[in-house]
């Protein structure tokens, strides 16, 4: 069974084939790594799923249900989030608002309409102690270090309360030391949450993924464990050996 | 900040502005009750442009789709003011969705330069119908139209009674509104509609909702207008009157509760005082707000909200 599955997604850019006839398979309760050179279409083919780019062709099923003509926020609600790899935050409002607009928007619907109540404030602050900012809830998010925008990122993506989170290259820009406790996190949203997450640092997804996916101009080139991966001839040539 | 806190302040100014009818002398209270009814127009715009981020150029449409919806009964069939202040309420809202239906399709410039069309189409039918709308001459309110549960709003103190409560309503509706978890929510389509959208949220739902309760308090404000001041006319469709809440907005501070009627008391006074001063007025009120962009771009209460009171709503 598998909770999140696509088939034959396609997406091209005028000639460019960035995503090429993908077949995917996220099953319940595994970190999935995707990896794959600059340009091979990671970031396309998430947001294919995501829904912020629709499909030219494919389908896309959650949980059973097809999503594929779902708009983004109809699938967040549905449980799939998706944290940016270009940050993306709401720089003009506190840490507090940014992640009170997740738990709020995501699929348990927290809060009140006036905006505020225990069960809001108690969800946020989890999902800001999970990255470790929980004593930055009142700061300006626009204000915060780069590494911390990215963990604020990732707290919002938590909030959303998801079945599937998809994290983009979430720890380009954090310190060594952050990259440890992030893959602590990681590894401790299994199984309640399954994760698929795009990885430029190979340490990190060899150590938290218990699968992999290797992308190459837009098609899968490999698939199977870490072991697998880092022993596969073609994807040493393709990337790891470059 | 605290909730307490935050009524308190906003009651308080309430307050204050009704008791700023027995110490200021009478045609001031007069002006005051002018400033009041378009107070009420900029809060509307304020919801739609400071909180929500549409820049609209099409809500004198809304005002005075209200004048027309509230003047109109009022002239030919002899409505009185309780009914033809609630069709103003519902003729600018209608107006405002059905313009946002089509107009939200769009964003930044298309979306200013289609409301401003809607607009433009809005007061050419207004003249085309002058038979009945008066056209450009307009018409003057007959008294039975402006008469409220048997008071004359042609007279000082039931006039500023009522310029007072539509305000004071949409003022603490407004307050409601941007501390509730909707109002997060429109903050949001202003700062990263792409954000939100990947958050759960529907953009064009949620700046339609916003542009329809803009269109309420603007409409209930042209209506007000007519019944209060005793006169309607197609002038109140022309830009002039989308760039004047835009402008208190600015003034006061875009984005903040008390900013659009602290905007449009300094801007009627301001206009007041130059143009007693000099017939190049419009030049005075020019350099005023050229300062004011140059110094305080966010307006006064923004200003106040980033150095004084972060908490301000
Ligand atoms: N909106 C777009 N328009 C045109 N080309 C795009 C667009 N988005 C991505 N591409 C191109 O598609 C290819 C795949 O990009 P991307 O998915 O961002 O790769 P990755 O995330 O693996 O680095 C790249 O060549 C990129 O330049
Ligand atoms: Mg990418």
């Amino acid at each position: 069974m598998s909770l999140l599955e696509a088939r034959g997604l396609t997406r091209h850019f005028g000639g460019l084939r960035a995503v090429d006839g993908v077949d995917f398979d996220l099953r319940p309760g595994e970190v999935q790594g995707l990896i794959g050179p600059n340009g091979a279409g990671k970031t396309t083919f998430v947001s294919l799923l995501s829904g912020r780019i629709p499909v030219q062709s494919g389908t896309i099923h959650l949980a059973g249900e097809d999503i594929t003509r779902l708009p983004a926020q109809a699938r967040v609600r549905k449980g799939l989030a998706y944290t940016f790899q270009i940050t993306s935050i709401f720089p003009g409002l506190t840490v507090f608002d940014n992640v009170a607009l997740a738990v709020q928007g995501g699929r348990a619907q927290i809060g009140s309409w006036r905006g505020g109540g225990a069960a809001l404030e108690a969800a946020v602050a989890a999902a800001l102690g999970q990255v470790g900012m929980a004593d930055l809830a009142g700061q300006g998010a626009g204000a915060l270090s780069y590494g911390h925008q990215r963990l604020l990122e990732v707290a919002m993506g938590l909030a959303l309360q998801p079945k599937v989170l998809i994290l983009d290259e979430p720890t380009q820009g954090l310190a060594a030391g952050e990259i440890a406790g992030f893959m602590a996190l990681v590894r401790g949203l299994v199984p309640a949450v399954s994760v698929l997450l795009i990885e430029h640092n190979m340490e990190v997804v060899m150590g938290v993924a218990d699968r992999i996916t290797v992308l190459n101009f837009g098609r899968v080139l490999a698939r199977g464990t870490p072991a697998q991966i880092s022993a596969d001839p073609a994807v040493q040539e393709a990337y790891l050996g470059a | 900040m605290s909730g307490a806190k935050v009524w308190a302040l906003h009651l308080a100014v309430l307050v204050a502005l009704f008791a700023a009818q027995y110490l200021l002398p009478p045609y001031h209270a007069t002006n005051l009750a002018r400033v009041l009814v378009l107070a009420l127009f900029a809060m509307g715009y304020n919801l739609a442009f400071g909180y929500t981020g549409l820049l609209s150029l099409g809500h004198a449409l809304f005002f005075a789709g209200g004048m027309f919806a509230a003047g109109l009964p009022a002239y030919h069939f002899g409505f009185s003011a309780g009914p033809a202040l609630i069709l103003s309420l519902l003729g600018g809202g209608v107006l405002a969705g059905a313009v946002g239906l089509f107009a939200l399709r769009t964003a930044g410039v298309s979306f200013m330069i289609v409301t401003l069309m809607f607009a433009q189409a809005g007061y050419l039918t207004l003249i085309y119908f002058n038979a009945w709308t008066g056209g450009d001459q307009g018409f003057a309110v007959p008294a039975s139209g402006r008469s409220l549960f048997g008071f004359a709003l042609s007279s000082d103190g039931p006039r500023f009674a009522v310029a007072w409560g539509l305000f004071a309503l949409g003022f603490l509706v407004c307050l409601a509104l941007v501390r509730s978890r909707f109002g997060r929510v429109m903050v949001a389509m202003r700062e990263n509609e792409e954000r939100s959208r990947l958050l759960g949220y529907n953009p064009f739902v949620v700046k339609l909702i916003v542009l329809v309760i803009s269109g309420l308090y603007a409409g209930l404000a042209g209506g007000a207008w007519a019944l209060l001041f005793g006169y309607a006319g197609a002038s109140f469709a022309t830009i002039q009157y989308s760039i004047l809440p835009m402008l208190y907005v600015l003034l006061g501070g875009a984005g903040t509760v008390a900013g659009p009627v602290l905007g449009a008391a300094l801007m009627f006074w301001l206009i007041e005082l130059a143009s007693g001063l000099t017939s190049a007025w419009l030049f005075l009120v020019g350099a005023a707000l050229v300062v004011l962009v140059l110094f305080a771009p966010k307006g006064i209460l923004g200003w106040v909200r980033e150095k004084v009171w972060r908490g301000l709503p």
